[in-house]
Parts: C-alpha cells; structure tokens; sequence
C-alpha cells in the first residue's frame, strides 16, 4: 500500500474510532455542567475551567471541593495530583514530536487529555510515526470542542438533562481505553506492561487513590515490560532499531 | 455573572500544564537511549490497561474512599476488548458495551 493511501486509511479509522469518544464527552461534558451549575459555578466559571483545565476527571472533583468548603490551596494540590498521569502521556509522545518546533510543543501540550492520547497514539502506531492531523483530530474534534460546548450546554441547560448511564454512555470510556490498549499490545511485552500495569493499578488505586493508581500503573507496567524476554517477532524488530 | 472562580480555573491549569508539557518541553530530550525510548513505548498500552481497569474496578464516593467494585462495567468492557480483539473496531466495540449496560439497566439486571 502506498504511504498516502496507508495514511488516508489510518485517518478513516481515527475518525469512526472517534465517534464513541465523542458520544461519550457530550454525555460527561453535560453532566459536568450540571454539576458546577449545581456548586454555584457560572456559565464563564464552568467553561473557564473546561477551557483552562481541561481534565474532567479533576474537574469533576474540584466541583465536589468548591462544595465541600475546600481551600483553593487544597483544590489546586489535589489537581496537580489527579493530573499528574499527563507526565506519562507526553513522555510517551517524545520519540513522535521530537523534531517538532518548540512552540508547537508547548501548544499541543495542553491538548494532551486521556482521550486524546489513546487515540492519536494508536493511529501513530498504525502509522509507525506521528501524523499531526490525527492528534488535533482526537484532541480538538473528538475532545476538546464536544467536552466545552456540552458544559456550557449543562450548565446553562441544567435540570433537563437525563441521566448518561441510562444510554450506557459512562462505560464507553473504560471501553475505548480497554480497546485502544488491546490494539497497541503487538508483543509479549507490550501484553506484560498492559497487565501488570492494569493490575497493580488497581491495587493501589484502592489503597490508596485512583490517580495514584494510574501512576503506578503507567511507571511500572512497562518496567515490568522492559524485563520480559520479547517474542520471536519482537527480537527482530528490536535488533533492527 | 460570577467570575469569583475563573481565578480557581486559572490556577488549575497552571498546575496542570506542566505534567503536560515539561517531559516534552526538556532540551534534549529527543536523544533519549535505545533502551528509554523502549520503556516510552510501553507506556501507551500500560497507561490505558490501567485507565480502563482502575475506571471498570475502582469506585471513589464523595470523600475520595475507594472501594473495589464488580458490576455490569466488566462484561460491556469485555464484549468491547472481545470484538476489537476479532477486528471489528473501536466503534462497534464502544457502541456494543454501551448497549449491554443500557438494556441490564433497562432490564434491571444491574
């Protein structure tokens, strides 16, 4: 297959990949409205946040702080916290934007969410080297303009909006990140690191906290990873780099 | 309209930024050894296997405690691993999963 018609291709299904994600951030961007109009956040307030923060994880739980009576110190220690995963994501992005002009690093940079991630990385890998078009796709189109307009939606809308687990909608994340897992797991390595990554996740997650977890996870799976002897096909490949 | 919290959003994101940024942003950064860009490409399938997990099994109630939890997130999230793991994509994966959990709501089997 030529390059052009490999891209085009991997394009096509970043797209259809998308459209789940898409459902899904309206769903939550709704809900995430609802609920900082219901902390007493303003239309600018709420979108401010999804603007500037852009992290619904953290958002959903600095709402539940500004209605618990936290400090600001509190809500800001607890987001740099929840939000420290995304040191994982933009190391993982190193060896795909290196040659990429410094300003344009940082800029993408804040676009850099769960979602966007999941999806640009897979088509990169489908690709085996970065295609720009596909990160802004994830990150612009599937992510950040559904997450924006459907807050300022709840927030303005407010009370009217059902409930998203009736149509399924809040599994469709742990969905995607499962299914976008499973189509970059191409080696015993990467099925070690996926695991046991998943695994001890967990286990500090409920020891302690889920964003914790995630860390855990992200730093030692691929460690854990690192030391599994590759398959046949992997040894090739490696020896090739 | 309140702007009492656009300050709150501001500092937000300040803190958030640079766990984006920086390993990007650091000089240098590109010549990284073989053997540090391996682990960098593990990180993608471990991070999102433990997304997925810690979002199906771990639930955090209002004051943060944790709980371990089993419920109709594990089969929707396994019929979505089932189908793309047998190519038939994200979006028939995601649509698939979400429809298991609406109809055992639906049925109030979950």
């Amino acid at each position: 297959m030529l390059e052009r018609d490999a891209v085009r291709a991997s394009r096509r299904r970043l797209v259809i990949d998308s459209l789940g994600i898409i459902a899904s951030g309206w769903g939550f961007g709704l809900v995430y409205g609802l609920a900082a109009r219901g902390a007493g956040f303003s239309p600018l307030e709420a979108g401010a946040m999804s603007a500037v923060v852009f992290a619904g994880a953290a958002q959903f739980a600095a709402v539940g702080y500004v209605l618990g009576g936290f400090s600001w110190l509190g809500v800001v220690v607890l987001t740099a916290f929840v939000n420290a995963r995304h040191a994982l994501y933009s190391a993982a992005f190193v060896p795909y934007v290196a040659d990429k002009p410094l300003p344009y690093r940082a800029v993408l940079a804040h676009f850099l969410t769960d979602e966007a991630f999941a999806l640009s990385l897979a088509h990169f890998r489908r690709l085996g080297r970065a295609d720009m078009w596909g990160f802004w796709w994830a990150a612009i189109v599937a992510d950040f303009i559904p997450w924006n307009l459907a807050t300022l939606a709840g927030v303005i809308v407010g009370g009217q909006i059902p409930d998203p687990n009736i149509y399924g909608l809040d599994v469709i994340f742990p969905a995607a990140m499962a299914g976008l897992a499973v189509g970059l797991v191409t080696g015993r390595r990467e099925l070690v690191a996926a695991i046991s990554g998943a695994t001890i996740g967990v286990a500090v997650g409920l020891a302690w906290d889920p964003a914790a977890g995630v860390l855990a996870g992200g730093l030692i799976g691929p460690l854990l990873g690192l030391v599994t002897a590759p398959g046949p096909g992997e040894r090739g490949e490696e020896a090739a780099r | 309209m309140s702007t009492d919290l656009l300050g709150l959003a501001l500092l937000m994101g300040l803190v958030t930024y640079p766990s984006r940024a920086l390993p990007m942003l650091i000089p240098g950064i590109h010549r990284l050894p073989a053997r540090a860009l391996d682990y960098l490409r593990l990180v993608g399938p471990a991070v999102l296997a433990t997304l997925a997990a810690l979002a199906t099994a771990v639930t955090v109630d209002d004051e943060r405690r944790t709980a371990f939890h089993v419920g109709i997130e594990w089969p929707a999230v396994i019929v979505c691993v089932v189908l793309i793991a047998a190519r038939r994509g994200l979006l028939v994966g995601t649509v698939a999963a979400a429809v298991v959990a609406a109809v055992a709501r639906a049925a109030g089997l979950a």
